[in-house]
């Protein structure tokens, strides 16, 4: 029982769903003893837009600019997820220029992606510089993407059978020299982090999600892949031609916060190593491959998912014949591999805490959709 | 937002005008047959939009041949126009595996597009994802949900997606439940579908038994009805939340 006041009973701590460092609104309830976590239950769904309903009442087409709003840091891995989808559903075969297209934008979105995680979550542990770094390689990323389609964050680049917009004019030079910049730069953030002290200090051992833990929570991506676990869709089931691409998953065995953040600075080196790549393919011809004007692909269902930055993300989209899909469900890596957040915190630090969720790499746009 | 105008009970209505058109429209389509080819260009703007305003633009006589005139250029892309999907029968080792071990309880085994999937009795699902997992390596449930066809007895689609690292393969398994009819919780196997069912849970009101925590998770806990069923307005669940918890009107 508590004689004093210091030694107290159990505390239930509201964190969120204002709170900086739970990246956006999610709600986590907290329960302490002292400063140590003994369990915690995710309050979600303050960003719920009913996605899959709206899709029930768009055409195939219409739908498409509403992913890019469920993982907006990445919505252009997004729109790739529900194009191959539909493609997959009405038997298209996209064009080669638009597939290396497609697999340069996602790479670079990857990139921009995995920067956006690296400046949030440095900030989260209590280093403000990399954030400023990192935040300004992504806008060197999203001018290209402004420049190929004009929007910076919620893209809409890829159209169902390819692509709308040629590329423009010196995009193949940008891509190049944007890799040739990247890399100094990823050793400068590398330099400032992976052998700081405090950052391991604060990481190492800490939120500890084992491979057989991974797979039972259907934990995917880099939490995944940091656990040992060398799985990555773009090489178990390559789309897009991502066969053609010689790259590798970067792994490590330890499967705590440290390792998912040097699975994604890799992760990043190997995604610039993939542009180069695809510029070298961007050979001449069509963009779009034949897709009928109206969309009404036949009776039919599938299931289609891509390796996006946060891990497996899967289209199910269910055609009734008509011009309007039957059902659309997305099967969101936030949202499955949030739920493993309990597993890993539970018995560590408020602190740890913090530095779980960061390390889970989550978007509540795409938690909550 | 538009779309709440045009709620989920609207694309039920549409499915027999689809496949009447196709099927029962014998009569007047040779004429439109020829047409199609020749002239496609100005047809494809009606079906663009939503199928409501365009049927409603022309004068009544004319509507019908508008209709059925504009649905023609969509007949190419599928010239057969299957009112089920056409699937063809997966054969495997796996299934030979499967129909020893359950026998009777999988009624089908089909591929489509590629993709194998399985529809087996409700009773059965939790043993077969519990032997696929223990005796076939598929240890990586990807996802559960759900399909609503309010016209059929058995209301309810549900899928599992699984996936097996070693083999590198995925299968999904499809039971259909009735209304009310509660399927079995699959978290003891895998701990996964703890949210997923919730979410299936909360968007269809198909619960699970043997899940700890049947309760909503993406919406409110005050929320009244299951937004992702075909039958129900989602504008009439919107405006009674904000009407209740916000006491203001809503926008919708």
């Amino acid at each position: 029982m508590a004689e004093t006041f210091l030694d107290s009973t159990e505390l239930v701590l509201n964190m969120g769903p204002q709170h900086p460092s739970t990246h956006g609104v999610l709600r986590v309830i907290v329960k302490l003893d002292g400063e140590k976590v003994t369990g915690t239950e995710c309050v979600i769904g303050y960003l719920h837009r009913g996605v899959e309903k709206i899709a029930e009442n768009r055409t195939y087409a219409m739908f498409a600019p509403y992913v890019d709003r469920m993982d907006y840091v990445a919505a252009v891995s997004n729109g790739l997820g529900y194009c191959l989808a539909v493609e997959r559903l009405i038997s298209c075969e996209v064009p080669e220029r638009a597939q290396a297209v497609r697999v340069i934008l996602t790479e670079l979105n990857r990139i921009a992606s995995h920067l956006v995680w690296l400046g949030t979550h440095a900030l989260d542990i209590g280093a403000l510089t990399p954030l400023f770094y990192c935040l300004r390689e992504r806008e060197d990323i999203l001018n290209i993407f402004e420049k190929y389609c004009g929007a910076r964050l919620t893209t809409h680049a890829f159209r169902i059978g390819g692509l709308q917009y040629e590329t423009y004019e010196g995009f193949e030079q940008e891509c190049l020299e944007f890799c040739d910049r990247l890399a100094p730069r990823v050793d400068e953030y590398e330099e400032l982090l992976t052998e700081n002290r405090i950052w391991k200090e604060r990481l190492i051992d800490v939120g500890i999600l084992n491979a057989e833990d991974c797979k039972a929570y259907g934990v995917t991506g880099p939490m995944l892949r940091s656990a040992g676990v060398k799985w990555d869709l773009r090489k178990a089931q390559p789309y897009s031609g991502y066969e053609k691409y010689d790259f590798e998953i970067p792994t490590r065995t330890n499967g705590d916060c440290y390792d998912r953040y040097i699975v994604r600075v890799q992760e990043m080196r190997q995604s610039a190593r993939i542009v180069r790549q695809g510029v070298g393919m961007l050979a001449a011809g069509p963009i779009m491959g034949k897709v009928a004007k109206v969309l009404k692909p036949p009776m039919g269902e599938a299931y289609v998912s891509i390796e996006a930055p946060k891990g497996e993300l899967g289209y199910y989209i269910v055609s009734d014949a008509s011009t309007q899909p039957y059902r659309v469900r997305v099967r969101p890596p936030s949202f499955i591999n949030l739920q493993s957040v309990d597993k890993m915190a539970r018995g560590s630090l408020v602190a740890d805490l913090i530095a779980v969720i960061g390390t889970i790499d989550i978007v509540l746009g795409e938690v909550d959709r | 937002m538009p779309e709440e105008a045009n709620p989920g009970g609207a694309t039920e209505p549409q499915k027999p005008e689809e496949t009447s058109a196709q099927s029962g429209g014998g009569e007047p389509s040779p004429p439109p047959n020829e047409a199609a080819p020749t002239a496609p260009a100005p047809s494809p703007t009606p079906p663009i939009e939503a199928p409501a305003p365009a049927a409603k633009a022309p004068a009544p006589a004319a509507a019908k041949a508008a209709v059925a005139a504009a649905a023609k250029p969509a007949a190419p892309a599928a010239p057969k126009a299957p009112a089920v999907m056409q699937t063809t029968p997966w054969e495997g080792e796996l299934v030979e595996d499967l129909k020893e071990e359950f026998g009777e309880r999988i009624k089908e085994y089909c591929t489509y597009a590629g993709q194998n999937f399985l529809v087996s009795e409700p009773g059965a699902v939790i043993p077969i994802i519990e032997y696929l997992k223990l005796e076939q390596n598929f240890d990586y449930l990807v996802d559960i949900t759900a399909v609503d066809y309010p016209a059929k007895p058995e209301r309810f689609e549900l899928i599992w997606v699984l996936y097996s690292f070693e083999r590198n393969q995925r299968i999904r398994i499809k039971t259909r439940v009735k209304d009310g009819e509660k399927a079995v919780s699959c978290v003891r196997v895998h701990l996964t579908a703890d949210w997923l069912e919730r979410e299936v849970y909360d968007m269809f009101g198909v619960e699970f038994e043997g899940h700890p925590n049947m309760t909503r998770i993406l919406l409110p806990e005050g929320w009244c009805g299951f937004p992702l069923r075909k039958d129900k307005s989602i504008t009439d669940m919107d405006n009674r939340w904000v009407r209740e918890n916000v006491g203001i009107e809503s926008g919708q």
